[in-house]
């Protein structure tokens, strides 16, 4: 379990994340939502350790995140941030196979090897194995980032935007697998996600943050809700029952 | 797995012309040696193969895969395809290394000199690599345009010093690359790479994954400005070295890394041996360019790199858009 205890990260005067706690379950799919400048990124990249907090505590299994080493928490804990700015031409097997880096440290054992093969496999990857990064479209290269956080095999798996320019097609792809790892591999997924409605299809809690701080957290029915929602974005947005699923009807 | 196993066959085939080239640079020189009395050389021509033709040689090939390998590692760390000792105040700095060592130390022993220029390389390609973390503009031409006018501000300072100490003479052999003046005794130093670069070796999947940036370093436990310093050091250290023996070789740094990424792609791991070897043969091959061009008179490396390399780095800005 990730426990965030009272957590805030100033930027100059201005505070980003204010006084936050939040626990995030094992096993289920947790996203962070809310408008811009809520402090969701920001969050999950203190959480992540990839930006120092100022004030307050994070705990990863019961052990806070200044004591982990930087090698052994990148076996428990992976994250991906925007996957389309990296330039280095490598391909799709070999940024794979850099995510068996904590273990091997770039001498890949057979062992690293047949993770290697999976993550390929679960992310059907086959027939672009060999292809170069920049050779393939956004949802490929996402799919390959994926891919990598997968064979890196950590219990957590962190996403900033995974949808982020991705068309509808290759956004339901990306969300149909993050929910595999979850239902098949007994991974913790955490995103931050704009779109409410993928939210509500797709993850089993979430947590509403509005300018820096916690406004609402629970599972999935109690924050797709119409106060709710109008408390987070400031507009009304009416809800309407899809077979078992809400679908928010934000256009207008 | 297919291309990893074509590589070491194309490898190969460099490796046959690069030793091909090395025994035609031999005996190629003012004074006649040919490959048929290699078994009864008169004493003199004795002395011209182990005082002058074979230092060359090994210069030339040490020289070459360094000034190559050190622009690979600068492009992966600083993320910029067009970043190279030569456009990051790297080789400035080191001569102006030198030039301390000659005013501070009126008889600088040349280990004394190779420190300074070292320390000086090594700061000032940290302050480049600080105003490259200050840019937000992080534009592909423009970061090796900043490095260039940072590199011309520490040339200047160089100058300004050595006309009040009336040392221009002696820095300007270092401005251009020249290896006609190799000789045995006057080259070793340059051996002082041949560590660095198998330690280059070792570090290139870390390199690899600096390259990809801080965050996805940190995400595999990697710890970034760690790999940074010591590639940036290696690299300052290494470029130091030439720059006292051999002297300055412009583009080197900058085109063949280029090549090599085109048809390898930037898993170091993979493409570094590759990018040493079409280093040292491309070096090599300007050499012997440039000692029968004018026969039996000389053109310096420099010049003959620059013109080609020059050229090359046009073509490669050019189709730019296609890969970079």
């Amino acid at each position: 379990m990730i426990e965030v205890k009272e957590l805030s990260k100033t930027y100059g005067d201005k505070p980003v994340v204010n006084n936050v706690s939040v626990n995030i379950q094992k096993g289920k799919i947790t996203s962070f939502i809310g408008p811009n400048g809520a402090g969701k990124s920001t969050l999950l990249s203190a959480v992540s350790r990839l930006i120092k907090y100022d004030i307050g505590n994070i705990d990863i299994d019961q052990q806070s995140i200044s004591q982990w080493k930087n090698r052994e928490l990148s076996k428990k804990m992976a994250i991906l941030k925007q996957a389309n700015n990296i330039t280095v031409r490598l391909t799709v097997r070999e940024l794979v196979s850099f995510g068996r880096f904590p273990y091997s440290q770039g001498n890949l054992t057979p062992e690293d090897i047949d993770h290697i093969d999976e993550a390929i496999a679960f992310m059907e990857l086959e027939n672009l194995e060999n292809q170069y990064l920049d050779e393939l479209s956004g949802g490929q290269k996402q799919r390959a980032h994926i891919a990598m956080v997968i064979a890196q095999d950590t219990d957590y798996i962190l996403l900033d935007e995974p949808l982020n320019n991705l068309d509808m097609k290759h956004a339901v792809q990306i969300m149909k697998v993050l929910r595999r790892l979850v239902d098949e591999l007994g991974k913790t997924v955490v995103i931050v996600i704009h779109d409410i409605n993928f939210a509500s299809f797709y993850s089993d809690y979430i947590v509403a943050l509005k300018e820096g701080e916690i406004i609402n957290q629970g599972p999935v029915d109690d924050i797709i809700e119409e106060s709710s929602l109008k408390e987070i974005y400031d507009m009304d947005i009416p809800i309407k029952q899809l077979d078992r699923c809400k679908v928010c009807v934000y256009f207008g | 797995m297919s291309l990893e196993s074509l590589c070491p066959m194309k490898q190969r085939y460099l490796l046959i012309v690069l030793v091909v080239l090395s025994v035609l640079s031999v005996f190629i020189g003012v004074t006649s040696l040919n490959i048929s009395d290699i078994t009864s050389l008169t004493d003199q021509q004795q002395q011209i193969l182990w005082q002058s033709r074979i230092p060359r040689l090994i210069s030339i090939i040490i020289a070459g895969a360094t000034m190559a390998v050190g622009g690979l590692i600068m492009q992966q760390l600083s993320r910029n395809k067009f970043v190279s000792p030569t456009t990051a105040g790297t080789m400035d700095s080191a001569r102006l290394g030198i030039l301390v060592s000659l005013l501070v130390f009126t008889s600088a022993s040349p280990m004394l000199q190779a420190l300074t220029a070292m320390v000086f390389a090594v700061l000032g390609t940290m302050v480049f690599m600080k105003i490259l973390d200050k840019i937000k503009f992080k534009d592909a031409i423009f970061i090796p345009l900043v490095g260039i006018m940072f590199g011309n501000i520490i040339g200047s300072i160089t100058m300004f010093f050595a006309y009040q100490h009336d040392l221009i003479q002696s820095m300007s052999s270092w401005l251009q690359g020249d290896f006609s003046m190799i000789l045995a005794g006057r080259y070793e130093l340059l051996y002082i790479s041949i560590p660095l670069l198998a330690v280059a070796y070792g570090y290139a999947n870390k390199f690899t994954i600096a390259g990809m940036g801080e965050d996805f370093s940190t995400n595999l436990g990697l710890n970034h400005k760690q790999v940074v310093n010591i590639g940036l050091i290696i690299v300052a250290v290494s470029t130091s070295v030439v720059v006292l023996t051999v002297g300055l070789i412009p583009f080197l740094g900058l085109i063949i890394p280029n090549i090599v990424s085109i048809y390898h792609g930037d898993h170091l791991r993979k493409n570094l041996p590759h990018t040493a070897i079409l280093g040292a043969l491309f070096v090599l091959a300007c050499d012997i360019l440039g000692r029968v061009i004018i026969y039996p008179y000389e053109i310096p490396i420099g010049l003959t790199v620059g013109v080609i390399g020059s050229g090359t780095f046009i073509y490669l800005l050019l189709r730019r858009k296609a890969y970079a």
